[in-house]
């Protein structure tokens, strides 16, 4: 009985903390505005619009929700285990180059539905292979993840560049817009209206899903955070850190792999260069403004799409840079990162005084 | 330099660590502070030395109040500590450490506080050289360094928090000879133990602090009885040696060296036996942790071979070793024993034998609540390991325990614990011994050793040195070899 | 194509300046413990200012000093939420890599592709005349000659002064600091913000002399990581880092040379080869580090230089935030 009022107070604090953190923000992103010369609320406006304005652009919306919530799952089993997948970039870019390759073998198959599926299918496996590089490195080469996944990123951005202007360029002419467009039948199919890709929306649910039960009801889930806090005591357990490692890599692999299948099949229908569109950092952001709570990251996804698709016309309406959507969200995890710390130490006050 | 300390304070939260303590120590003499662990001597003397803030209360320095917020201001009003933990700098020489704090003084170079530093050393009898890494000191130099350079800075006063634990008996000879030196020129000392036999030897007087409080005082000469009441209301009847015949072998090392710690193993031979409890005494860092850790098959061996009941298990791992029914617990409870986020409940679920895809959390929770229960463990199911007392994280740590194991090797089993706590550990380990089972341990302390186990090895650089049947040895003899002389 | 050593040599120490200074700033950073893991991008906003404050001032030595104090500043932030908020020094750089670099885009968007003037060539006299040595070291512009100063500087300050031997005790056991004076946190805040002043010295050198000019991409993407990993690979010595810094700016300038050598190999292959390389070069190190390679090595004194170049051990509070009683 007596924990609700405190909890009443509790919700009330955060949605405090969090209205202190949006103004923070705001200011911040007023400021910058006015310095670049811009018009700080048509910005904002724009960004609004640009997002929420109309059902196609909600369409886009959920076009970058799928990829950011895919990628947003999977970073919740390396977070959990301690490590910093920031490899997940080339994961995403892994699992669209596996896929193109694919869809290109199955052209003249005749059977677009089965290397539709199959596509995806390795697009899965192509992530996991780049992630468990990056595991292994860490692993069994004692190299930092952040320094092996960021080395793999640019190798796999690497690839698929000299793939793009080299073996899968464009009859007659190599260009940065990527390789040839499949024919519509190696399309995932979308509704008429709004081109939202049913099939991408039941892998990011399935994804919300699965993971939700293997973390809170799956021994894996357990282990993986008896790892994360203490490495030598859960080899002491009988668990297998290097093994568990390795295996919340595959699972991280996977799902971005699966986000740039999507980005392949549903969305550019070919590999362009920027194929990942940065949904794998953004989608580490995503993760820590959720503070590693999978109810969170499906809304700070929605969110951070929103921004995204948002800011996309700003330099043509305002003659203002997209990466203003960036800068946003940096200074939104920042500010998150400081109401936490202020938390944690008022908490501790309380405990000593 | 005479010190007061009038009705200390210090608060945590709900826990009152010190509650009123009052002291006095007159210049020219060795104070001894005694009280079991958790007592509060630590939390005062941080508090004395400038570290930790008290809640309230006053400190008196020669009939002038002082307030002071941090170690480097104690030290410029006269007061010196050395900490249990060394604060020092492994990576750098003697002579970095020597300087790092002083004062700039524009008139003295390198080379003048080498030859301070070598004058120093000479008129205490340390040897200690000034272009040396640290790291290669043992922990006695390493304490000899930073008495040296808490005079140099002037100090009046010096305090010592536990000073003899794992150094040699020639090395505490030779600090005991210095301490008096240093009274005899007028400074004072306070000496901090729970060891009554250091604080006899060397003490003029006396304070026992019990539960935070100060419990009371007296001056030579020392009566033992006393004192135990003073730091333990009733003295706590000890666990004693249980007769044992040794049965089969279980363990046997033959000529093994590993790797580890400062100067590793090498060459050990070794046999544990059913029903035995075999003591590892040396100096910290002698090698009894790479022994129990390479018995153990948490460190492969360099050379050398491992069997189990004649098995050949020479560098397989430590999960190999465990399904033969050998376990392993580590000293340190919360940096390697324990999960400290995870939950009671959830440290029962991780370790279920019974394998499967999902979790059986109802089993686990059952599981927890009987040995909350069996095991006295104050804290719920749903407690974080982090959250418990030191004592209820070894209960929770021997809870662990398989039901029938082979052997077990045990690294320190009560650091840290209570006398009470201490001995309910021994008796419930010795009912395993009494089962069968086979008990390796470590301890620091060659009281407890005696107490309880059948057989000892001393460690020394490495090396097992002596290998004998507990009842044909003592302190001394133990001491003597825990120096090298066998 | 022929190549003279000299010229090689030249653009090999011309080309390192910026990663030097970068390497240098971060060197002293994780000295006194803390890791600015921001490098990436914080080299990029200062880039950007160093250049609009150039392009719209006309003074470059107002572009350098806005480019540094826009490193320290980031540096200061990196050091408040990681020294006195306690956060996770990896997620505050992280959050800042990015953030930083969107930032630098979107702020200097309106400077893209401009001609600005940018540093110029300042030959030693007497000294640039000697042979070989001369064009190799002397043939020079300012930034290049302070950052050659600078290497010599920072292992003179940090192995040789009192205030060196403060910054790497802090590094080592800001508690045992503590115990002596030394105030870690006050300690560690103004080392971060050391570091990022040379991180950002590291930018303006990019965007007015290394790589003049800004834009999307800059060219200076990626530089920050490397950086990073070279003071991993430097073993935290600030000779052994430059040294790894000059290393690579001679596979930089080899990869240029070989590109013109096999015109078929598209170009992005040689802009991705530093990171394998990165990684390569780390996977050695720890395979130094590696007991069952050590013993190889042991019976082998061919090896013992090949060792002994890469050892060297983090500071033993690297990452570990202070906190006090």
């Amino acid at each position: 009985m007596e924990t609700r009022p405190t909890a009443h107070i509790g919700w009330l604090r955060l949605g405090g903390e969090l209205l202190v953190a949006l103004g923070a923000v705001s200011t911040f992103t007023i400021l910058i505005l006015v310095l670049s010369g811009a018009p700080p609320f048509a910005a904002i406006a724009q960004i609004i619009k640009g997002s929420l304005g109309s059902w196609s652009k909600f369409a886009h919306v959920v076009k970058a929700w799928i990829p950011l919530t895919l990628c947003g799952m999977g970073l919740l089993y390396t977070f959990r285990i301690g490590l910093w997948n920031i490899g997940i970039e080339g994961q995403v870019i892994a699992g669209a180059i596996l896929t193109t390759a694919i869809v290109k073998l199955g052209l003249d198959s005749g059977n677009p539905q089965l290397f539709l599926a199959l596509a995806i299918g390795f697009g899965a496996v192509g992530g996991a292979i780049w992630a468990i590089l990056a595991g292994w490195l860490k692993t069994k080469g004692g190299v930092h993840e952040i320094f092996a996944g960021l080395g793999l990123n640019f190798v796999a951005q690497g690839i698929a560049l000299w793939l793009i202007f080299g073996p899968w360029k464009r009859p007659g002419v190599a260009s940065m817009s990527g390789t040839e467009v499949f024919p519509p039948e190696f399309w995932l199919p979308y509704l008429a209206h709004g081109r939202i890709c049913l099939p991408g929306l039941a892998l990011a649910f399935f994804a919300i899903v699965f993971t939700a039960v293997t973390l809170r009801y799956a021994r894996f889930g357990l282990n993986l955070k008896a790892i994360g806090s203490n490495r030598v005591a859960a080899y002491l357990f009988g668990l297998k850190p290097d093994r568990c490692m390795l295996l919340a890599m595959v699972f991280a692999g996977a799902f971005a792999g699966i986000a740039g299948s999507l980005q392949v099949t549903a969305v550019y229908h070919r590999l362009i260069p920027a194929i990942s569109s940065n949904y794998g950092y953004l989608a580490l952001l995503v993760v820590m403004l959720s503070n590693y709570n999978i109810a969170a990251v499906p809304a700070v996804a929605f969110f951070f799409a929103c921004l995204n698709v948002g800011s996309i016309q700003l330099p043509m309406v305002l003659k203002i840079d997209s990466s203003l959507s960036g800068v946003i969200q940096g200074a939104l995890v920042l500010a998150t990162l400081a109401m936490q710390a202020w938390r944690a130490r008022r908490k501790r006050e309380r405990e000593t005084v | 330099m005479k010190i007061e300390l009038k009705e200390i304070h210090k608060h945590y939260g709900p826990v009152k660590a010190n509650n009123g303590v009052s002291l006095c120590v007159e210049p020219g003499t060795i104070h001894g502070i005694l009280g079991e662990n958790g007592a509060g001597k630590s939390t005062l003397m941080k508090i004395l030395s400038g570290f930790s803030r008290k809640t309230s209360g006053a400190i008196v320095l020669n009939e002038q109040r002082q307030e002071y917020q941090t170690p480097a201001q104690a030290t410029r009003l006269g007061i010196g500590m050395l900490y249990q933990d060394p604060l020092d700098f492994p990576s750098l020489t003697v002579l970095d450490n020597f300087m790092l704090g002083r004062k700039k003084n524009p008139e003295q170079s390198r080379a003048d506080l080498n030859d301070e530093l070598l004058g120093l050393c000479q008129s205490f009898g340390f040897c200690l050289v000034p272009s040396q890494l640290l790291k290669i000191l043992t922990v006695g130099e390493r304490q000899q360094l930073e008495i040296l350079r808490l005079l140099a800075l002037g100090i009046e006063v010096l305090i010592l928090d536990e000073p003899t634990t794992g150094i040699s008996a020639y090395q505490k000879e030779i600090l005991f000879q210095a301490l008096n030196t240093m009274t005899s020129a007028g400074k004072s000392v306070i000496l901090v133990s729970h060891k009554l036999e250091d604080v006899e030897s060397l003490c003029h007087k006396v304070t026992v602090l019990r539960k935070g409080r100060v419990s009371g005082e007296m001056v030579q000469p020392f009566d033992t009885d006393t004192l135990l009441t003073m730091m333990f209301g009733t003295p706590p009847r000890p666990p004693s040696r249980q007769p044992q015949t040794p049965g089969e072998i279980l363990l046997s090392l033959e000529g093994v060296s590993a790797k580890g710690g400062r100067l590793g193993l090498r060459d050990c031979n070794f046999q544990a036996r059913e029903s035995e409890i075999v003591g590892l005494a040396g100096l910290e860092g002698s090698g009894q942790s790479v022994f129990l850790r390479t018995a153990a098959g948490l460190i492969r061996p360099r050379s050398g071979s491992i069997h189990f009941r004649h098995e050949n298990l020479t560098g397989r791992d430590y999960h190999h070793f465990s399904k033969k029914g050998l376990a392993f617990q580590p000293t340190d409870r919360l940096e390697e024993g324990l999960v400290g986020d995870l939950t009671i409940a959830e440290h029962f679920a991780v370790q279920d034998q019974k394998q499967g895809l999902f979790l059986d959390r109802t089993r686990a929770a059952s599981q927890a609540g009987r040995s909350i229960e069996k095991f006295k463990i104050m804290g719920r199911r749903e407690s974080t390991a982090e959250s418990l007392s030191g004592g209820n994280q070894q209960r929770l740590l021997l809870s662990f325990l398989p039901q029938k194991p082979a052997l077990l090797l045990l690294e320190n089993p009560t650091r840290g614990l209570d006398l009470e706590s201490a001995h309910w550990v021994w008796e419930h380990l010795q009912v395993y011994s009494e089962a069968g089972t086979g008990i390796v341990f470590s301890s620091s302390e060659l009281d407890e050793i005696l107490m309880v186990a059948h057989r000892v090895l001393v460690f020394f650089n490495g090396r097992i040195i002596k290998d004998v049947a507990a009842d044909q040895t003592d302190v001394n003899a133990l001491g003597r070899a825990l120096a090298g002389k066998v | 194509m022929e190549i003279e050593l000299s010229i090689l040599l030249a653009s090999v120490v011309a080309g390192a300046t910026p990663i030097l200074l970068a390497t240098l700033g971060e060197t002293i950073t994780e000295k006194a413990g803390i890791i600015n893991l921001s490098l990436d991008g914080s080299i990029l906003l200062s880039a950007m200012a160093a250049f609009v404050v150039t392009y719209n001032s006309g003074s470059l030595l107002a572009g350098f000093i806005v480019g540094a104090l826009v490193g320290a500043a980031v540096a200061l932030v990196v050091a408040l939420f990681s020294i006195y908020l306690e956060q996770s020094q990896v997620a505050v750089g992280f959050v800042l890599t990015l953030t930083t670099r969107d930032l630098a885009y979107f702020l200097g968007n309106d400077y893209s592709r401009l001609q600005g003037p940018q540093v110029t060539h300042l030959p030693i006299p007497l000294l640039s005349e000697v042979p070989f040595v001369g064009p190799v070291f002397f043939n020079h512009n300012l930034p290049v000659y302070f950052s050659l100063v600078l290497v010599g500087l920072c292992w003179w300050y940090i192995y040789w002064t009192p205030a060196g031997l403060k910054l790497r005790s802090v590094g080592e056991h800001p508690r045992a600091a503590y115990a002596r004076g030394i105030d870690p946190k006050l300690t560690q805040l103004l080392y971060t913000m050391v570091g990022g002043l040379l991180v950002g010295l590291a930018g303006a050198t990019f965007s007015l002399a290394t790589k003049p000019g800004w834009g999307r991409p800059q060219g200076a993407e990626g530089t920050g990581w490397i950086a990073l990993a070279l003071v991993i690979f430097g073993g935290w010595h600030p000779l052994k880092a430059a040294a790894g810094a000059f290393l690579f700016a001679f596979l930089q300038v080899m990869g240029i040379y070989l590109q013109g050598w096999f015109p078929s190999l598209p170009s992005q292959v040689f802009q991705v080869a530093p990171f394998p390389l990165m990684i390569f070069t780390l996977l050695l190190m720890s395979a130094s580090q590696n007991e069952s390679v050590q013993r190889f090595a042991a019976g082998r004194p061919a090896l013992k230089p090949f060792l002994q170049i890469l050892s060297g051990a983090a500071p033993a509070a690297l990452g570990k935030p202070y906190r006090p009683d």
